[in-house]
């Protein structure tokens, strides 16, 4: 208030450099300060949402929507089991899925990229291998979720959200009807080669049969694309350890 | 009004805090003065932000809270801002609301910050919030320049909506995400208007209602 009345004068009505710095530094300060304190009070509280919101994506890839925060935090608890693999089928020990960077890890070659991996059991012990993945949209990074069935091969649902695709084409991908075709999909080919699910037009010619593609967005090319080239960048690299799992025990 | 004015602070103000010339302020913004239509301010959002009508009401309301209450602290503290770094300070004014508001939503209202994501720093940018700031609350007390900025956001939202739900019923079926169209018109061979979804239809759509708003509205004619 002070300044109101260093200023109340209206006939200083060109204020002095000395005046004009001083306030520039003063509202620099409070508004730096305020700023600081909010992010710094903020953060536990942001960074548990943000815990929150990975565990949300995870379980709705595997068809788990609408849950309440405890729910959300019991089911993840009790019924999902975090692993780290390498692109040769071996778990790595002693890290923690969660402190492993998505974005960081695809910057590294396939050998040297741990890759996160989180196992669901359901009630009836039936399970589901969910993977992470990451790609480019055509405004900014997109990511998601897809879970597997326990034959490694047919898709049990799929999550994925991006970060500024435009609302009404790209942005589809994060709604449920372009997410749920995935659904039951297959990624092996007949002769147990990967092929992945490909997103792709309707009316575009494609070699492989109906279980591997899903229709892409119309006028979401470069999303669509995107998607695609996520999924079979993100999946390829778990095949060896599905691979080794599967062989001692054929379920 | 007798009513009203009974309400109103006594000591600082002779007019009510809903005086007609406090209404005018509030709802000259909708038609008379509309910032998108008349002002042509904040065009460049309402192209982005119209392809469906949920984003565009997101983006109207956040843009209201930001422009009322800027103009507020400008407003309180106009007499003090040095002339010549005035729109360095209105700017950091209304950066520090956003990035306040944008840091409360994520620890409070995860799923709305979420969805607002792309449209924060498009607030900031809004040429209403500073055009306001500039030309009404540097000038005015603090509740008017409250009201112009909740009737400027108000009045860029009926826009917003207007253009969003033109362009999501013609563009996609579809109103605020549940389809209108129905399966059979598709299946007799109705195709979406792909060009509803891009940018330029918004412009289409504005020039229409401008051409619509002159036409009926004689106080417009000859206004640029």
């Amino acid at each position: 208030m002070w300044l109101l009345n260093y200023t109340s004068k209206k006939d200083c009505a060109v204020h002095s450099n000395r005046y004009t710095f001083l306030f520039a530094a003063g509202i620099s300060v409070i508004t730096a300060i305020l700023l600081a304190f909010a992010s710094q009070g903020l953060k536990p509280l942001q960074d548990a949402n943000l815990a929150l919101d990975t565990k949300t994506s995870i379980l709705r890839a595997i068809r788990l929507d609408g849950l309440e925060r405890a729910a959300i935090e019991k089911t993840y608890t009790e019924q999902v089991k975090e692993l780290v693999i390498n692109s040769s089928g071996a778990e790595i020990s002693g890290v923690s899925a969660a402190s492993i960077v998505l974005k960081d890890e695809l910057k590294k070659p396939l050998e040297a990229r741990r890759l996160p991996l989180y196992l669901f059991t359901d009630n009836a012990n039936k399970k589901y291998y969910i993977m992470p993945l990451r790609g480019t949209g055509l405004w900014g990074p997109i990511w998601g979720y897809l879970a597997l069935e326990s034959d490694f091969n047919t898709v049990y649902g799929t999550y994925f959200d991006h970060k500024s695709e435009t609302p009404g084409l790209g942005a589809e991908i994060s709604e449920k009807p372009f997410q749920e075709q995935f659904q039951g999909k297959k990624i092996m080919s007949d002769d147990n080669h990967f092929v992945s699910v490909h997103v792709v037009k309707i009316a575009a010619k494609f070699d492989l049969g109906p279980e591997h593609r899903v229709d892409g967005i119309s006028g979401g090319t470069i999303t669509s694309n995107g998607t695609d080239h996520m999924l079979k960048l993100c999946l390829e690299p778990y095949l060896a350890y599905f691979k080794k799992i599967a062989l001692p025990n054929p379920n | 009004m007798s009513v009203e004015t009974t309400i109103a602070a006594p000591e600082v103000k002779k007019e009510g805090l809903f005086s007609k010339k406090n209404r005018k302020v509030l709802t000259d913004p909708l038609d008379d003065i509309n910032p998108i239509t008349v002002q042509i301010l904040g065009v460049c959002s309402a192209l982005a932000v119209t392809t469906q009508v949920k984003p565009a009401i997101i983006m109207a309301l956040g843009v209201t809270v930001v422009t009322a209450f800027s103009s507020l602290i400008i407003a309180l503290i106009r007499d003090a801002i040095p002339g010549r770094i005035r729109m360095i300070v209105q700017l950091v004014i209304v950066a520090l609301l956003v990035t306040l508001v944008d840091q409360l939503l994520k620890a409070y209202m995860f799923d709305v910050s979420k969805k607002l994501s792309v449209f924060v720093g498009l607030i900031i940018t809004n040429c209403i919030v500073m055009g306001r700031l500039e030309a009404f609350a540097m000038a005015q007390k603090p509740w008017p320049a409250f009201l112009d900025g909740i009737g400027n956001g108000l009045g860029y939202g009926l826009i917003l909506v207007i253009v969003g739900a033109v362009r999501e019923f013609f563009g996609s079926g579809s109103l605020l995400g549940f389809k209108l169209i129905p399966q059979w018109m598709y299946d007799m061979g109705y195709v979406n208007n792909g060009l509803m979804m891009l940018p330029p239809a918004a412009l289409f759509i504005i020039g229409l209602f401008i051409w619509w708003q002159r036409s009926r509205n004689p106080k417009l004619v000859n206004v640029s």
